[in-house]
């Protein structure tokens, strides 16, 4: 998994929900269960993997699991690119 | 009964898992009537005292108020207690309709309809009105009751940062081509912070891009605005917000219900199909003639707002020249920021013993480590009870260390 998708995942997650700017948000930071994802944006995170991976995800494997850390989502994501070949 | 002494004992463990986080909500008894000055009794069975009420969301004072109390008695006398039926079936009373046209004329929409509480409003607002062609757009620090409200809806989701225009748009430009209908949802005050959405600029993305727009105004209306219509008369756009959604339950005299404002066709479809509309009670006699008397008070004049305005503005001022911190804000809802919960609830308890009643606020009210007390003004309150509630603060937040 390169470095390259780990930095645009975290700055999307930045620009997306982070309103405190002293926050770090590192590979294992819990996303959703800590609350700073909430559930009902998920959906721009799914959107923003498909588009800038060009995969597709079901909902079910977009789960609330899968997206809990950046770890976690560059796993989910390596796993789909794999699939495509 | 071995299933049963499992399920009480998981209960039981929950129950005793709250009190340990001390997470508690522990209930004050109040022995009087709601107001400015009322006896509490805490815990039960105490000495009751005589305390300055300043948490309570009776913005206009008007929850006692005699010709408010004696409107109720009117309704109680005339048309009974209860109604003993949903509207639809022979619950529905001349006054209803007569508070659903108040309500929208005060609220400068072309329809309104009652629900027995604002939650029930938001509950069935959106399952009406949208499906999965279709998305909604929230405020992420929007009222329970419209996040469970959009939880009951197959519409797709999506949230945006608190009160961001800027972030609202780029959500809206996402999604122009992958939704029928666009709607968004704020709420008009948010209530922990007490800040205004600004619809002014939520009204312009929402124009650009063919957004619906649906405001919980129920910390505003009565209040908010010149003549009290509420967020929308704030900012210039009454007439560019399409549903709003408020309570009976504030300022609006404090007891019970809610309602729904908008296009005659949307209050139609949710005469019809509204599911908390159709499933519960008719407002009983006694609230709908109150409201109705509510809604006559404060369309005669703006002498209570004005007041309340007054209050929050002195309030703030006395408060900030002390050294508390304060969330910036121009409504009546003043949140005294403390950070820690320890200390928020310590700090409540302690005004409590100074003829002061506040509460702390603590996560996950609010967000970790933002404790605070959030005051509440009222137009009950004269210059001398916002003056001692000062003083205590002042007297208080030195004994805690918060202020020196």
């Amino acid at each position: 998994m390169s470095d390259d998708m780990r930095e645009q995942i975290i700055e999307f997650i930045y620009d997306e929900y982070v309103e405190d700017d002293s926050m770090k948000i590192e590979d294992d930071t819990p996303l959703i269960s800590s609350g700073l994802v909430d559930s009902f944006s998920m959906v721009s995170l799914k959107m923003f993997l498909e588009e800038e991976y060009s995969i597709q995800m079901t909902d079910e494997e977009a789960s609330t699991e899968a997206f809990d850390t950046v770890k976690r989502i560059m796993a989910l994501v390596q796993k789909k690119l794999d699939e495509q070949g | 009964m071995a299933y049963i002494d499992a399920v009480r004992k998981q209960f039981e463990t929950a129950v005793q898992e709250t009190l340990d986080a001390g997470l508690n909500k522990d209930e004050r008894f109040i022995c009087s009537e709601q107001g400015v000055e009322i006896e509490v009794e805490y815990p039960r069975g105490s000495k009751r005292m005589k305390v300055l009420n300043f948490c309570a969301n009776n913005y206009l004072g008007l929850s006692s108020h005699p010709e408010v109390v004696k409107a109720a008695h009117q309704g109680l006398d005339e048309r009974g207690y209860g109604m003993s039926s949903v509207r639809f079936i022979c619950g529905t009373q001349d006054v209803h309709n007569d508070l659903e046209k108040a309500a929208a004329k005060f609220l400068g929409k072309e329809d309104s309809i009652l629900f027995a509480s604002c939650f029930d409003a938001n509950a069935a607002v959106f399952e009406v009105l949208f499906d999965e062609n279709d998305v909604l757009i929230n405020d992420r620090l929007i009222h329970a009751s419209l996040i469970d409200g959009i939880r009951l809806c197959s519409a797709q989701r999506d949230s945006y940062k608190n009160a961001d225009a800027g972030h609202l748009a780029k959500k809206l430009k996402m999604w122009q081509s992958r939704a029928r209908n666009m709607c968004v949802v704020t709420d008009g005050v948010f209530s922990m912070d007490g800040i205004l959405a600004p619809l002014d600029e939520i009204c312009d993305v929402c124009d650009e891009y063919g957004a619906m727009l649906l405001v919980d105004d129920s910390h505003a209306s009565g209040f908010i605005g010149k003549t009290g219509r509420g967020v929308h008369e704030h900012f210039g756009v009454m007439d560019r917000v399409d549903i709003i959604t408020t309570t009976l339950g504030k300022a609006l005299g404090g007891a019970s219900g809610g309602l729904i404002a908008g296009p005659k066709a949307v209050v139609e479809m949710m005469r019809n199909r509204g599911r908390p509309y159709l499933f519960s009670n008719a407002v009983p006699p006694p609230i709908a003639f109150a409201a109705l008397k509510v809604i006559e008070l404060i369309s005669q004049t703006t002498e209570l707002r004005d007041k309340l305005e007054w209050n929050a503005k002195y309030f703030r001022e006395k408060m900030e020249a002390a050294g508390f911190n304060l969330v910036p804000g121009e409504t009546p809802i003043i949140p005294v920021m403390l950070g820690d919960a320890k200390l928020a609830n310590d700090f409540a308890r302690e005004m409590l013993m100074e003829g002061i009643y506040v509460i702390g606020f603590s996560h996950p009210v609010v967000p970790m480590g933002k404790a605070r007390i959030r005051t509440q003004l009222s137009a009950g309150h004269d210059k001398e009870h916002i003056d001692k509630a000062v003083a205590a603060f002042i007297k208080v937040g030195k004994q805690l260390g918060v202020i020196s």
